[in-house]
C-alpha cells in the first residue's frame, strides 16, 4: 500500500511525472472542456477547490489533525475579499492578500484554542468554531449583509506592471486560478517533503516519540492549522471572486463535510494527489450523476460509505494497486546517491 | 557532582500513591539500573523524570539546573533521552528517517518549508552513524514497520541516542528479547556507555547486574535499596522481596 509518508527514488525534485500531467491537464482544460460536454465555470470551480482540498490536506493527511470545520476559512477569505472589494479598493491582489491573512489569522486563533486537543475533542472543537464563524456571518449584517451575504463583489482585473488583464470573462478567471492552483501545488509538494512536512508526518505517526526526541509538538499543529486555513481563505478569495458575491453557505458545516468527504474518497490520507482525485469525483458525480437524477447525492453518499468501507486508503489507493498489479510502480529504494549500508 | 538526581519524588493518581519519596543520583559517565517487581512504578518513574508527567513533589536536577516538570522537548533539547519499553517509532516511514527525524541538525530546521530532506547527503551520513552504533546500517532504507522485533529495539535505542542526549533512560530494552539478541545488546550498552550516561530500567537480573555501576530498587513506589549490584546481592530486602533469586 502506498503512504503518504513513502520516500521514492525522486531525490531532490522539485517537479514530478504526475506533476506534469496534471498540470498539462489543467492548463489544457478550456481546450477539451467544453467539447466533452462540460462547461467553463465548472473548470473555474474545481481548480478552487483542488486548492482548498489540497491545502486542507496538510492538515487532514500530512498532519493527522482531523478538522471537521474548514469551511468556515473558505468563508472568512470569501468576506475578506468581498470586503476588501467593496470597502477599500478595487485590487486583485490586495483582495487576495487579505483574504489569505484573514483566514489564516481566524486559523491562528482557532489553531491556538484547540491544537492541544487530540481525536475526538479536536474534531468537535473544530465543528463548534467553525460554526462560530458561520453564526457571525448570518448575525453580523451590517458588515456580512446577514443571510444574503455580500452581493455584487467585482471582479478586478490582472494588473502585472504596465499590463492589465480584464478577468471578468470566465475564459481569463480561469487562466488566473489555474495559474495559481499551478503555484499551490508546487508550493505544497515542496513544503510536504521539506522538514517541516516530515515532521508533520512524524507527529501524525507517533506524536509521543516526537515530543521526546525535542519537537515543540503544539507549536508545529498550531502552524500547520494557521497553514492550511490560509490556503482555504485563499481558495475561499478566488471563490468570492468566481461568484462575484459571499454568502454564509459558503462557510455553513455542509462545506466543512464535503472537503472531508472529497479528500477521503480521493485518498487524501495516503497520497498528495487523493484530495485532487476526491474533488474530480464529487464535481463530477455532482455534473453527470446531476443531470441524470435528482438525489444525486444520496448516492455519491452511498459510494463515500462504500469507499471507506472497503477501500479506506480511497481512489488513489486503488490507483496504486491497479498500478502495482500491472508493474508500473517501481521498487523503492534510497535516494540516488545515498549511502545503502552493507545490503 | 552527580550529573542527574531526582529528589524525593512523590507521583499519585488520584489517591493511588504511585511514587513516595523516590531519590537517587547518577554520576557522569555510570550505567544506573532500576529494578523491581512489575507494578513497583519504574516506569512511572521514567515518565516523570523525563517530563512526561510532573510530579506532585521533589525536585529533579540535571547538570545543576532544576528540570522539575519540564516539558519533554525541552528536556530532548537539554540533553534527557530516552526510549520507551512499548515501541514508539514513527512507523509509517523507513527506517534512517526515524534516526533523522531525532537528530538535532534536522530538529533545528524543522520548520523549513523549502529545503529536500532526503537530498541532504550530510543528514543521511549521520543518521547512517547513529545506525551503525546499533547494527541497522543494512535496514536503513527499509520500511520501519517491516522490521523484525529485535531490529525494532535496536532502532528504538538509536532513535533514543540520535539527538545526542548527555544522559539516556533506557526502559526495559531487553523486554521480549532471545537470549542472542539479549546478549548483542549488552555489548551494545557497554559500548555506549562509553560516550553517554545510562539509566536503565531491567526486569533480566544478570543482564543488569553485570552492566550497572549502582542499583537502586524499586518496589510499592519507594526506593527500598541502593547499591552496587555486589552489595545488592547480599541485601536481605532484595532477597526477600525475590528480587535477586535471578542473581
Amino acid at each position: 500500500m502506498i503512504s503518504l509518508s513513502d520516500i521514492p527514488a525522486r531525490g531532490g525534485s522539485p517537479f514530478t511525472p504526475s506533476m506534469g500531467v496534471f498540470v498539462a491537464l489543467v492548463l489544457t482544460a478550456p481546450l477539451w472542456l467544453e467539447p466533452v460536454g462540460l462547461y467553463q465555470y465548472l473548470g473555474i470551480e474545481v481548480a478552487i477547490w483542488f486548492i482548498f482540498a489540497l491545502g486542507f490536506n496538510l492538515l487532514f493527511g500530512y498532519a493527522g489533525l482531523h478538522s471537521f470545520g474548514h469551511g468556515a476559512y473558505l468563508g472568512v477569505g470569501a468576506y475578506a475579499f468581498g470586503l476588501y472589494e467593496q470597502n477599500v479598493a478595487v485590487d486583485l491582489w490586495g483582495g487576495l492578500a487579505v483574504a489569505v491573512l484573514a483566514a489564516g489569522l481566524a486559523g491562528a486563533l482557532v489553531g491556538a484554542l484547540i491544537s492541544h486537543r487530540r481525536g475526538i475533542y479536536f474534531a468537535l472543537l473544530s465543528i463548534a468554531c467553525g460554526q462560530v464563524f458561520w453564526f457571525c456571518a448570518i448575525k453580523l449584517h451590517s458588515i456580512t449583509g446577514g443571510e444574503d451575504g455580500l452581493l455584487g463583489i467585482p471582479r478586478p482585473d490582472l494588473v502585472i506592471g504596465p499590463v492589465r488583464i480584464e478577468l471578468a470573462g470566465n475564459a481569463a478567471l480561469y487562466w488566473f486560478v489555474a495559474v495559481i492552483l499551478v503555484v499551490v501545488i508546487v508550493v505544497l509538494w515542496r513544503v510536504v517533503n521539506a522538514p517541516f512536512g516530515r515532521v508533520l508526518q512524524a507527529i501524525r505517526q507517533n506524536e509521543m516519540r516526537a515530543r521526546f526526541v525535542g519537537y515543540d509538538v503544539w507549536k508545529i499543529k498550531w502552524l500547520a492549522f494557521t497553514l492550511s486555513a490560509a490556503f482555504a481563505g485563499l481558495a475561499g478569495g478566488l471563490f468570492a471572486m468566481a461568484q462575484e458575491s459571499a454568502y454564509p453557505d459558503v462557510m455553513s458545516i455542509n462545506q466543512s463535510g464535503l472537503i472531508v468527504m472529497m479528500v477521503l474518497v480521493g485518498g487524501g490520507l495516503v497520497s498528495f494527489w487523493g484530495p485532487v482525485l476526491g474533488v474530480l469525483v464529487y464535481f463530477l458525480a455532482r455534473d453527470i450523476l446531476g443531470g441524470l437524477t435528482e438525489t444525486w447525492l444520496l448516492w455519491f453518499g452511498l459510494m463515500f460509505v462504500i469507499v471507506v468501507m472497503a477501500r479506506p486508503e480511497g481512489l488513489a489507493g486503488l490507483v496504486d494497486m491497479l498500478r502495482t498489479r500491472i508493474g508500473l510502480v517501481p521498487a523503492k529504494h534510497a535516494p540516488v546517491g545515498a549511502k545503502t549500508g552493507g545490503a | 557532582m552527580a550529573l542527574f538526581t531526582a529528589e524525593n519524588i512523590r507521583k499519585r493518581f488520584g489517591a493511588r500513591v504511585v511514587l513516595e519519596n523516590v531519590s537517587f543520583s547518577v554520576e557522569q559517565g555510570a550505567v544506573h539500573g532500576i529494578m523491581g517487581p512489575n507494578g513497583a512504578g519504574k516506569t512511572t518513574c521514567f515518565n516523570v523524570l523525563t517530563g512526561h508527567y510532573a510530579p506532585d513533589g521533589g525536585r529533579i536536577s540535571f547538570d545543576g539546573r532544576d528540570i522539575t516538570g519540564m516539558a519533554p522537548h525541552r528536556l530532548a533539547r537539554l540533553g534527557v533521552s530516552r526510549s520507551f519499553q512499548i515501541m514508539n517509532l514513527f512507523d509509517d516511514t523507513v527506517v534512517i528517517e526515524n534516526v533523522i527525524l531525532a537528530l538535532p541538525e534536522f530538529r533545528h530546521r524543522a520548520l523549513n518549508p523549502v529545503r529536500e530532506v532526503f537530498h541532504d547527503m550530510a543528514l543521511i551520513e549521520r543518521a547512517m552513524g547513529v545506525l551503525e552504533q546499533v547494527g541497522l546500517t543494512a535496514r536503513a532504507w527499509e520500511r520501519t514497520a517491516s522490521l523484525p522485533y529485535g531490529e525494532r529495539r535496536a532502532l528504538e535505542i538509536a532513535v533514543a541516542l540520535a539527538p545526542g542526549p548527555r544522559i539516556v533512560f533506557l526502559d526495559e530494552p531487553t523486554s521480549g528479547l532471545g537470549i542472542d539478541a539479549t546478549r548483542a545488546l549488552a555489548e551494545l550498552i557497554s559500548k555506549i556507555r562509553q560516550r553517554y550516561t545510562v539509566v536503565l530500567i531491567e526486569h533480566d537480573m544478570s543482564f543488569l547486574f553485570d552492566l550497572a555501576d549502582r542499583i537502586s530498587v524499586i518496589h510499592w513506589g519507594q526506593v527500598i535499596a541502593e547499591d552496587t549490584p555486589e552489595a545488592l546481592r547480599s541485601d536481605k530486602w532484595v532477597a526477600r522481596s525475590a528480587l535477586g533469586e535471578v542473581a
